[in-house]
């Protein structure tokens, strides 16, 4: 692969990029994120010196290197087209804008141009499933892509036009919110009384600086509202639970990786409610006396990192955030941005902690909790995005304000990220309680035939479930809503997520890493019309003892996709399923057993391909 | 005994723990066997394996670093944790080439031990992940094929954490992940055939190989061709 030699790092200037993270292993990630963008790549000589400088072993940096999707020893190309490859784009004509790219660029899936020029890859969800197909071009999203808007943008981009000028001409006049709201579409379908209407400025944090911490807590606990990433702790016990130590450090730390396909509902609120989320974040500061707070933002969303740099910098500027926050003595927070470099797993509090101290995203033990021992062993409270927001509203409002709203359980609104086979995906703001079948009637879907709530590690239902009310106890869900109609294959779906559990494992432990590539293995030989009855208790036993035995959420959960159908569809297996009458053993796959000699005949086999006539 | 000890049980048996003890430490205290494969005496906790996992209360836990606790109630032996620790062992099995009659290490394999304790006699459902990873025979008196890596991550304790050395490490994420060394190949580390993370309680399985040490012990002879891994106790 040619290399320009500018591009060619030299130790001084990879020295220069440690000492300005004060050469602290604890911010491996922004070096390793800051050498990749300048020169492409992390290359092996390139990791010694950030060892050396950093104090750490060669091979423990180039286990982050290798960890993160998003950093690479091989160089990448000058511009890195990542194509967005979830099941929603590609039911949206992902191929044709794929076939596109391939002809244009004239590189695959995967290859870098000889010249350094392109790179061409596909990656997991990046959140703009209401707009699929949709792409990263470095740091700059596109959305809503056709093959013949393809062809133009390569045309541009080879005459070297800057990605973000794709969006507009004057993109890099105009102000950062105003960037990514040309980039992106907002989509929002419902906005309701907490989050997406009208919100006065700050008017929560001025009343939790009022009172006394424990006060803030046992307002947010009297509200009732529970955590919005999908498992639903709720929020004040949190928040208790983080200062029952003696600790004089705490952290407070925004969660805004999400990475469960089919959300991005924390994207809008990125893009609208910042300020409130920060609101959010101050607030819980005051709540358990921390003057620390971070904001993890995936890597997927970079295109949104000035935004809120500048929303940060205002309010740093209006007091709002610093020493003495609203003029008031002795009450001190900041916060910092951190960037994720392209992980789904690090969306889970220990593995995102485990990422912002600058290792391997890997989640913690359950035990210690993270707000006992979190960020560097200190009280941490990791809270979602359109928590954080809540919080600041429920301050701003009150307890029985937002228990107004919902149900006992499940109180206040929340943000439901719809997308798939409707009119109408977007975002919808709903008080808790409603049923599916409400959601689909107001998106436009009368015809679906599946619907996985809560992504891949929810669940998928079918018509006979869309009753079922939107709620903890009944479907929980951090918000995603895909919706297929009676057109899609539910064993493709499966297959494509199980691919995804099996891509995004961390692989600290063995079910996960392991069992997840044998489930998936399992139910393409089923989708392939290779399965037996004895396949599919294999599956139930091996998901089993996935979920078990599994060290974090991820794995806990990975075979939902597969149980859920298997429990909502079962006549789609049993169709699938081989008689057991052709004598062959159940690890006989004759497909596998042909293909070498089929391969060295270069020829197809007339009796075992099916479409031989293709 | 300290005044803060406290007892739970292990199958109906009573133990007695510390605080800051885990599951697994007051269970070897009390001479009670907890199947694992990462975990070793001398080195930290990594519950990576989970073979060692059992029910805490009824809650599924590793019991390497789960800490125990009072009037906790675990159970171990039982036919449903045996069976899910028999598809985890099954799983590294096929996720490595462990061809037993053609390794070194057959009969002091704590993997191949371990899958005679739990019983596995079926031929496997999918063929093995059948790796094809370089051998590294760089070094002088070591050689690494990573082909029958577990994964355990003991050589790495103990390179880190008893030698000071940190030689080897994890790379990748997923199933490409795997243990590396910290050079361009074992021979550009500091790697001593002294080091504890290569001596032969290290490593479980075949990965790390002593040279010129093969077959010292014949097969037959060998730590667990007397009996179950587990059981030395019983049987002495």
């Amino acid at each position: 692969m040619v290399q320009s030699q500018t591009d060619i790092a030299t130790p001084a200037e990879i020295e220069a990029i440690c000492a300005r993270f004060d050469d602290d292993p604890h911010r491996m990630l922004d070096i390793l994120q800051e050498v990749q963008t300048r020169f492409r790549c992390v290359s092996p000589e390139v990791m010694e010196v950030v060892a050396s400088a950093t104090g750490l072993t060669r091979v423990a940096v180039d286990a982050v290197v290798s960890f993160y999707s998003f950093l690479s020893d091989a160089p990448k190309g000058r511009v890195t087209i990542r194509l967005c490859d979830d099941i929603v784009d590609r039911f949206s004509g992902l191929d044709a804008v794929i076939a596109a790219f391939e002809a244009e660029l004239g590189i695959k899936v995967g290859q870098t141009s000889g010249d350094g020029a392109f790179s061409l890859e596909v990656t997991a969800c990046i959140g703009m499933c209401d707009q699929a197909p949709a792409a990263m071009i470095n740091d700059v999203v596109l959305t809503s892509l056709t093959a013949e808007r393809v062809r133009d943008l390569v045309t541009q981009l080879k005459e070297g036009v800057d990605p973000g000028l794709l969006i507009g001409s004057r993109y890099y006049e105009k102000p950062p919110q105003d960037r990514i709201r040309d980039a992106v579409r907002n989509n929002i379908r419902r906005a309701g009384a907490v989050l997406l209407g009208p919100v006065p400025a700050d008017s929560g944090l001025k009343k939790a600086l009022q009172m006394r911490p424990e006060q803030v807590i046992d307002i947010i606990e009297d509200s009732g509202l529970r955590g919005c990433g999908g498992a639903g702790f709720p929020a004040g016990k949190k928040l208790r639970h983080a200062t029952q130590n003696d600790s004089t450090r705490r952290f407070v730390f925004c969660n805004a990786d999400e990475g469960e396909p089919g959300t991005f509902k924390d994207r809008v609120l990125l893009t609208e409610r910042a300020h409130l989320m920060v609101e959010g974040m101050t607030v819980a500061a005051r709540a358990i006396g921390a003057e620390e707070g971070l904001i993890y933002l995936r890597g997927e969303y970079t295109y949104m990192r000035d935004h809120i740099l500048a929303v940060l910098d205002d309010r740093r500027a209006r007091g709002l955030l610093g020493r003495n926050i609203m003029g008031m003595e002795g009450s001190h927070f900041d916060v910092r941005l951190q960037m994720g470099a392209g992980s789904y797993v690090c969306g889970e509090a220990g593995a995102l902690i485990s990422s912002c101290e600058g290792l391997p995203g890997e989640p913690k033990g359950r035990l210690p909790l993270p707000t006992e021992r979190g960020y560097l062993g200190l009280p941490t409270v990791v809270n979602n995005v359109e928590t954080f927001c809540h919080i600041a509203r429920v301050m701003d409002r009150g307890a029985e304000w937002f228990r107004g709203m919902g149900t006992d359980t499940s109180p206040g609104t929340k943000l439901f990220s719809v997308s798939g086979d409707c009119l109408n995906p977007g975002i919808y703001e709903l008080e808790y309680g409603l049923t599916l079948a409400e959601l689909l009637d107001m998106a436009g879907a009368p015809e679906a035939a599946a619907v996985m709530v809560g992504g891949p590690s929810g669940t998928i239902i079918g018509r006979e479930h869309f009753g079922r009310r939107l709620v903890f106890g009944d479907l929980p869900t951090g918000g995603a809503v895909m919706i297929f109609g009676p057109h899609r294959n539910i064993l493709e779906i499966v297959d494509y997520y199980m691919g995804f559990f099996v891509h995004e494992s961390c692989g600290y432990c063995t079910p996960c890493r392991v069992g997840n590539v044998f489930l998936h293995k399992a139910v393409q030989k089923i989708r392939a019309g290779q399965g037996k009855q004895a396949d599919l208790d294999y599956i139930r036993e091996y998901s089993a003892t996935i979920m078990e035995t599994s060290r974090c959420g991820l794995g806990q959960t990975s075979p939902n996709p597969i149980l859920s159908t298997l429990k909502n569809f079962p006549l789609l297996y049993s169709a699938m399923l081989k008689g057991g009458g052709d004598r062959t053993q159940p690890t006989f796959d004759i497909q596998d057993a042909i293909e070498e000699a089929r391969s060295i005949a270069q020829r197809r086999s007339y009796i075992f391909d099916r479409d031989f006539t293709q | 005994m300290s005044g803060d000890s406290f007892t739970f049980t292990i199958d109906g048996v009573e133990v007695t723990a510390t605080p800051g003890q885990t599951i697994m430490e007051a269970a070897d205290a009390a001479g009670i066997y907890i199947p694992r494969l990462c975990d070793v005496e001398g080195l930290r906790h990594q519950g990576g394996c989970r073979v060692c996992t059992v029910k805490a209360s009824g809650r599924s836990a590793a019991a390497c670093t789960q800490p125990a606790a009072p009037d906790l109630v675990v159970d171990n032996e039982t036919d449903h944790l045996n069976t899910m620790r028999r598809h985890l062992v099954e799983m590294l099995f096929q996720e490595g080439n462990h061809l037993c009659p053609v390794c070194e290490a057959s009969g002091n394999c704590e993997l191949q031990a371990m899958a005679y304790r739990l019983e596995m006699v079926e031929p496997f459902r999918f063929p093995g992940l059948e790796p094809c990873r370089p051998v590294d025979a760089s070094h002088p008196d070591i050689a690494l094929d990573t082909n029958r890596c577990i994964s355990c991550g003991r050589c790495i304790r103990a390179s880190a954490d008893v030698d000071g050395k940190g030689i080897f490490g994890y790379v990748g994420r997923g199933i490409h992940r795997r243990v590396a060394v910290n050079g361009s190949d074992l021979a550009h580390t500091d790697a001593d055939i002294n080091d504890h993370a290569v001596s032969r309680q290290v490593c479980p399985v075949g990965c790390i190989i002593r040279k010129r040490e093969g077959f010292s012990i014949p097969i037959g002879e060998r730590e667990y061709d007397h009996g179950l891994i587990g059981d030395e106790g019983d049987s002495e």
